[in-house]
């Protein structure tokens, strides 16, 4: 079984010292040697931004594409091959603006993958500009009176969405971390895992210590119960979202892939191509 | 007896105009008659003027006919919409429930047959599609019992006594059609056809039956005309092969869920027509960096914006072979047959894997929609070719050192490996990269990595088989026409006429756009007096592509339509004239 060490590669990050994003790439790598995963049959698949380097930064396949687009690439990835274990991510910007159309129709679809959101409430890469995370009344260089635009609750959006997954998680917090990106690679759907991973450049509003004093471990929650879709909007809205923890989560329902009709039990992509030759006699005649 | 005949059925979209037409031509198509067939229609589920116009042949027909022999018409519209294009021997055959007015100016017959009330005293007024049919079988002098194989695969699961209704209204239309014509037959009495059986269908599904061969397994998409057939016939088959088609929630997610796909080393596409081209052109250029293998379908239509959704149109050339931005290699070829698009859309697929690189089919309306006898398919001539595809044996990579995906090499082509196959670990990015994949702007890396990949394709036009289609009958022709797609059946119709007029025309159908077989035609323009490219677009895509590479600027002149209508011969003969 492969250590999480095996995980790591031996490229340097491009990444501020002190971004919250060095902490996810190594939550990634505990939690995929904890699920008892091998480099060659991971596959990451990234979005464009600061956080959509990340499939550079683990040692395993990994594929950076364009912005706002992992989640369908991911979704062809895994269809191509049921064999590999695909986490899609990248940042808010990539995820709840741009790619916001694919984020709502993956949840739907519940294709088995894991989508990691390093959620910094600001556009990094492009130096500061506002996100649909920022809070309104926020401050960024597209904002200078101010964000005048609600700000996009993606946990609230999940759960009403039917994604069979919902979590999130603090990145300094890198146990209970590693443990729910383990739970969601073993969840057996789509699962969303929204990391609030600070911005140390250019979100001087939403830092480490204003996490540390807002957030909410839903374990100190007394009976919270992940089962209960009623019960998760209704923390999510008593804690503003704040809360850090496994949300919801269905086991019952089935992976798309579990649905589809006639799909192949061996991965496709260990398919022979060639089709033989009665089946395309039948598929001609059809035609006449 | 005519060698061939035109019929055409109209009314109100929704009233059965295309089941009519399906009907007719299966059937006929069944006795060995060369069917082609072309359906006008609106953006619009009920209401508006449609129609359906089949030739038939006893040899290969593979143009819309210029004149008419037979308009069968629900509606007065249908008339006087329709009744110029009859010759002087046709017939209009209108349902006397709308009480049809013969235009003055006509000299084809006119007969008021009571399709709906015939139908209606059967049991429904729904039947009166089957009357007409009848009555059309009376004038070509069909014995109508050749219908019944059709009405019974239709109409079979509805029970024996829905069956016999059908073939009695058939039956009955033909009766009345020959009492009416009392006992004289008319001049379009079809000669007997040969009785082989051949295939019969629309371009769509040439293309689709073609990605099945190549060993399609996924086939994301997003609803559009005209290119939704294409999903609707995968969406019954792919399960038989382990595949599926995924309904997407837009055109981006379809596209780049189909370059994940074969990232992930199966063969996937797409198929959409401009508007969703438009939206794709980023995830192009990403499979053209990354190096991934695409087969994406344009079947074009009307244009600009949502332009004309159900007319003919060649627009979106320009668009295929330069959209994206930035510089990549890039594949765009366009089929002119039903045939040519089942063996071009496999040829597709082994060029997308074998130089990594996207490629892009282009159809258009008419070939895609239109309903055509197709000769036999070759299943000895299904080839798949996955190039240089690494799927184990690699040795261990040391200290993590990752796979030269990108590995220069003399023909630019590296070795291709896919996720789960053991030290094979890579990058792939959009990002400039170096041979692992690792993103690098170095200039020296940049230059290496942007030659190897734009040298791909330098051979390409040599090892496609034939690149320009050639119809070269004189070494010094007066005229050379050029065209892409469908127009090719009108133009060599149009030959045929200028030939017999004493203009020696040579043709040559231009099937690999890009890159561009410049070397094939060069030698054809060189020898002809005239050169004129025909195409359906306003600003001469196609003439503008041949002079950036052939040059002769002065000399290449276009034969342009835009009003969203095919050509019909008469109209590349008319110009033609006036070029020479």
């Amino acid at each position: 079984m492969a250590t999480f060490k095996e995980f790591r590669n031996n490229v340097k990050p491009n990444w501020c010292p002190g971004c919250g994003d060095f902490s996810v790439q190594a939550a990634i790598q505990r939690a995929a040697a904890n699920a008892g995963l091998t480099p060659e049959n991971l596959a990451v698949i990234s979005g464009i931004g600061c956080s959509g380097r990340i499939s550079g930064y683990i040692n395993s396949y990994g594929l950076h594409g364009i912005h706002g687009r992992s989640l369908p690439i991911a979704q062809g990835v895994k269809m191509a091959n049921k064999d590999l274990t695909v986490i899609a991510s990248g940042g808010d910007g990539d995820g709840f603006a741009i790619g916001m159309g694919h984020t709502i129709h993956a949840m739907r679809r519940n294709i088995d993958l894991t989508y990691i959101v390093m959620d910094n409430q600001i556009y990094g890469l492009t130096k500061g500009q506002t996100s649909p995370r920022s809070a309104a009344g926020f401050k960024t260089k597209s904002t200078p009176q101010g964000s005048i635009e609600q700000t996009l609750s993606p946990m609230q959006l999940a759960v009403t969405t039917g994604a069979t997954f919902v979590a999130q998680s603090f990145s300094t917090d890198l146990k209970d971390l590693t443990a729910i990106i383990e739970a969601g690679l073993n969840h057996k759907g789509f699962s969303l895992i929204n990391v609030f991973s600070p911005c140390v450049t250019y979100n001087k509003v939403n830092t480490y210590d204003w996490f540390k004093e807002n957030l909410t471990k839903l374990a100190d929650i007394e009976g919270y119960d992940p089962s209960s879709r009623e019960g998760a909007m209704n923390t999510l809205m008593q804690h503003n979202d704040l809360v850090t923890g496994i949300i919801y989560q269905d086991k019952e329902r089935p992976s798309y892939q579990q649905l589809i009709d006639g799909y192949s039990e061996e991965p496709l992509a260990h398919a022979d191509l060639k089709m033989d030759e009665a089946t395309f006699d039948q598929l001609v005649k059809e035609f006449i | 007896m005519p060698e061939q005949l035109s019929w055409k059925v109209g009314g109100q979209q929704g009233e059965g105009i295309e089941s009519t037409g399906e009907i007719f031509s299966t059937a006929l198509n069944r006795l060995g008659y060369y069917l082609y067939g072309y359906r006008h229609f609106s953006s619009r589920i009920k209401g508006g003027h449609t129609n359906n116009k089949i030739r038939v042949g006893t040899t290969k027909v593979s143009a819309i006919a210029d004149d008419l022999d037979i308009l069968v018409a629900f509606d007065q519209e249908t008339i006087d919409v329709n009744y110029q294009e009859l010759h002087q021997d046709g017939i209009i055959i209108a349902d006397a429930k709308f009480n049809p007015m013969k235009p003055e100016d006509t000299e084809a017959a006119f007969y008021a047959v009571p399709f709906t009330e015939i139908a209606t005293e059967l049991g429904t007024s729904l039947m009166k599609n089957m009357v007409a049919i009848g009555a059309t079988c009376s004038i070509i002098n069909l014995d109508v019992s050749v219908f019944l194989d059709v009405v019974e695969e239709i109409f079979g699961r509805k029970g024996e006594k829905v069956v016999q209704k059908n073939m009695e209204a058939i039956q009955q239309g033909y009766d009345y059609m020959k009492a009416k014509m009392d006992g004289q037959s008319s001049a379009l009495e079809l000669p007997p056809a040969d009785g082989n059986k051949r295939m019969f269908m629309i371009g769509n599904d040439a293309i689709a039956l073609g990605a099945l061969a190549a060993g399609v397994r996924l086939m994301p998409a997003y609803p559009i005309t005209p290119a939704s057939e294409i999903m609707e016939y995968l969406i019954k088959k792919l399960p038989k092969v382990g595949g599926t088609v995924i309904q997407t929630e837009d055109e981006i997610a379809a596209v780049t869920m189909a370059i994940g796909a074969n990232y992930g080393g199966i063969r996937s596409f797409t198929a959409s027509a401009g508007p969703g081209l438009s939206l794709m052109m980023e995830a192009i250029g990403l499979s053209g960096m990354t190096e991934t293998p695409l087969v994406v379908i344009d079947t074009q239509r009307g244009g600009p914006s949502t332009g004309l959704p159900t007319k003919q149109e060649q627009s979106d050339l320009m668009a295929m072979v330069y959209g994206t931005h930035g510089e990549i290699p890039k594949v765009v070829i366009a089929p002119g047959t039903a045939e040519e698009g089942f063996y071009d859309t496999i040829e597709a697929f082994n060029i997308a894997e074998e130089y990594q690189v996207p490629v892009i089919i282009l159809s258009d309306l008419q070939l895609s929609l239109g309903k055509h006898t197709v000769d036999k398919l070759d299943y000895n001539k299904i080839d798949i070719r996955r190039g240089k595809l690494v799927t184990d044996g690699l040795p261990e990579a040391e200290n993590k050192a990752y796979f030269k995906r990108y590995e220069v090499t003399e023909d630019g082509v590296s070795p291709r490996v896919i996720p789960g196959v053991e030290n094979g670990i890579h990058h792939v990015t959009g990002v400039e990269h170096d041979e692992t994949g690792k993103p690098s702007e170095s200039p020296a890396n940049r230059k290496a990595q942007m030659d190897k990949r734009m040298r791909k394709l330098n051979n390409l036009h040599k090892t496609f088989p034939n690149p320009i289609e050639k119809n070269v009958k004189h070494e010094e022709a007066d005229l050379l026409l050029i065209g892409f797609n469908s127009t090719g059946g009108a133009i060599e119709e149009a030959m045929v006429r200028l030939e017999a007029d004493g203009v020696k025309v040579n043709h040559a159908r231009v099937r690999l756009v890009h890159p561009f077989p410049t070397d094939e035609i060069l030698p054809l323009i060189e020898s002809a007096k005239h050169v004129a490219v025909v195409e359906n677009n306003a600003t001469g895509q196609l003439a503008s592509i041949i002079k950036m590479n052939a040059g002769y600027p002065q000399k290449i002149k276009s034969i342009l339509k835009y009003d969203g209508n095919p050509f019909q011969p008469h109209h590349i003969v008319d110009s033609s004239k006036e070029l020479i």
